[in-house]
């Protein structure tokens, strides 16, 4: 449960978050307004299904990974909201696995 | 980007704005990468932006980050924001992805000044939603100027959790309870060390403060809080401890609904970067973290750099002043600064920097993070939260005969996952050691790989 300090900010960034419009401050990142639109989780873990949320929110954790705007993998900690912007629960690994290499 | 440069600093806290304020000023071409959407690092984040209500509740020190951005915003040399770093190497090659594009550039002089992270604090339950670092909750207001509401508890040890504590009350946030790990007798034990203090008294005024607005807003205050867990079932719903009474009586059983807890345990340096450098790091049994090898300048080898709390936890005063060195040692080295001025501005900044840093082995005494929350006390407990690997897992695979961490990581998928062991793989090493008996230095941590972070072949490609 997480609320915005400041009564000046305007909610002005309209974001699809897993298919239904929300209404959040600019300038936020998407972990944030996560946050305080109060979702359960934003993702469910690839081994067991076990719900998280974001942990470190300073991109090093990786527990915010999250499917925005269609590319999953994404760390909404790092992530800034955009008007428009889709944004969807990441359900075990994505379809889009990232590939690695050994350097 | 260009594909080479005089200089390239990655990070854009206090130790690399100093550093690239300093190069630049005597002449030196820099580039600054930063993978947030503003300088500032994590002390000044977003500082050049906040609203007055924020810099109310984060008070001076925050405020004056706003200087230091300024004079940075205006340095001279280039800087790229929300630029990641994903490859590093011994010869100073750089990989920097922004806006999905992929750039190589080759640094004739590399300074990592990519700062510290949270310590994990790995207890029952740690993973459940509704338990964040207490870091998170600072960088949730800094960043994003939001503050929990509902059942809020802090819990753990270290400045910065009571320097939160203080900042939500001031920002009208209700805290129900902060539980204190610190064990007990800390603060007596670690006297001796307060001696070579004494120069850093102003730090020790600042906690006293820290805990008298605290004490004023009568918060309950739990003392050398043990056996913590989170507990519930998809979320945290409650917490429970012990905890010892004025008396020294111990009190088991105490249980809190929350909904949100805050953990904290001290920051540790993040060193990956400087590891795919193949920049040496120790152990350092005091901060109880790996520490990268480095002289006052932050040099680790000639032309290599780590600077500031990437290399060791110093604060972000001692972490401007070294970046200045730095940034004057690179300037030097490149014949930009007469000897002259060299001998006169190096001596005045190393003795700034002693002055900053006595105050250190104090702290770092009173606050090493109690075994206990080191390693996980129970079998159960996930140590690492991407593959979901228990303490267990760890220590069958050790009694199977699996040889440091790097053997059980190939066993158990420990440090695997996406983070790559930013958070579980000193857990790793410290039960490994307990289990074999052997020092932390000699057991070793997690080898680094590229790239640093996720990236598909596709990006690759791109280059
Ligand atoms: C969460 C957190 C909160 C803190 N809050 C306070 C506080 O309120 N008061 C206080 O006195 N101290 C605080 N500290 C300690 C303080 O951050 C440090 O003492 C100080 O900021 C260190 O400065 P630095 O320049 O070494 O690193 P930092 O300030 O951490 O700056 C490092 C920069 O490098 C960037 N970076 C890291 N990796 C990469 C990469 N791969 N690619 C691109 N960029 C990268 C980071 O995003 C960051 O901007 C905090 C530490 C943490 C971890
Ligand atoms: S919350 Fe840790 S990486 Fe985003």
């Amino acid at each position: 449960m997480f609320k915005v300090l400041d009564d000046n900010h305007e909610f002005d960034t309209q974001i699809s978050f897993d298919g239904k419009d929300h209404l959040v401050p600019s300038n936020i990142t998407v972990a944030a307004a996560a946050l305080l639109i109060g979702v359960k989780s934003i993702r469910e873990t690839p081994v067991t299904g076990a719900k998280r949320m974001p942990l470190c929110m300073m991109g090093v954790c990786y527990e915010c990974l999250m499917k925005i705007d269609g590319v999953g993998n994404q760390r909404s900690c790092q992530t800034l909201v955009r008007q428009g912007m889709v944004i969807e629960r990441q359900i075990g690994a994505t379809e889009v696995e990232a590939e690695y290499y050994e350097a | 980007m260009k594909p080479s440069y005089e200089l390239l600093i990655i990070g854009a806290g206090p130790a690399g704005m100093s550093a690239a304020c300093e190069a630049a000023r005597n002449g030196v071409a820099v580039c600054v990468i930063d993978d947030q959407p503003e300088p500032g690092g994590q002390i000044y984040r977003n500082a050049s932006r906040a609203t007055d209500k924020q810099n109310q509740v984060l008070g001076k020190d925050y405020q004056q980050g706003k200087n230091l951005v300024d004079d940075f915003k205006s340095y001279g040399g280039e800087y790229y924001a929300n630029a990641s770093v994903w490859h590093v190497d011994a010869n100073n090659q750089v990989g920097v992805i922004k806006a999905g594009k992929n750039y190589f550039i080759s640094a004739k002089n590399l300074v990592i000044a990519s700062g510290a992270q949270e310590r994990a604090m790995p207890i029952p339950g740690w993973q459940l939603p509704g338990v964040m670092y207490a870091g998170a909750g600072q960088i949730l207001f800094k960043g994003s100027g939001i503050v929990p509401t509902g059942e809020l508890v802090l819990a753990g040890t270290g400045p910065l959790l009571l320097l939160l504590a203080s900042q939500y009350l001031h920002a009208g946030v209700k805290i129900k309870a902060i539980l204190d790990t610190t064990p007990k007798g800390r603060i007596v034990k670690s006297l001796d060390k307060l001696f070579s203090g004494v120069q850093g008294y102003e730090y020790l005024i600042k906690g006293a403060s820290l805990l008298r607005h605290i004490k004023a807003a009568k918060v309950p205050y739990y003392k050398h809080v043990e056996g913590l867990c989170a507990v519930g079932v998809e979320r945290v719903e409650k917490v429970s401890f012990a905890s010892a009474t004025k008396a020294g009586r111990k009190v088991a059983n105490i249980s809190l609904d929350v909904d949100t807890l805050l953990l904290h345990q001290g920051i540790i340096p993040n060193t990956r970067l400087a590891r795919a450098a193949q920049c040496e790091t120790t152990w350092d049994a005091q901060q109880s973290c790996w520490i990268v090898a480095t002289n006052e300048y932050g040099l680790c080898r000639q032309n290599t750099y780590v600077v500031g709390d990437a290399a060791r936890v110093m604060g972000a005063v001692a972490s401007r002043i070294q970046g200045r060195l730095c940034g004057l040692h690179v300037a030097q080295s490149l014949t930009k600064v007469d000897s002259h001025s060299w001998q006169v501005w190096h001596k005045d900044l190393l003795k700034k920097l002693r002055k900053e840093n006595a105050i250190r082995p104090f702290l770092d005494a009173v606050y090493q993070p109690a075994d206990a929350y080191l390693i996980p006390q129970q079998d159960d407990v996930i140590v690492c939260r991407c593959e979901e690997v228990t303490l267990s897992d760890i220590q069958d695979a050790v009694r199977l005969g699996c040889q440091g961490p790097n053997q059980v990581k190939s066993y158990t998928r420990c440090g695997m996952g996406p983070c790559q062991g930013t958070q579980c793989s000193n857990t790793l090493s410290h039960i490994v050691a307990k289990q074999s008996n052997m020092p932390m230095a000699q057991v070793g941590e997690l080898r680094v790989r590229s790239p640093l972070s996720p990236i598909t072949l596709g990006q690759i490609a791109d280059l």
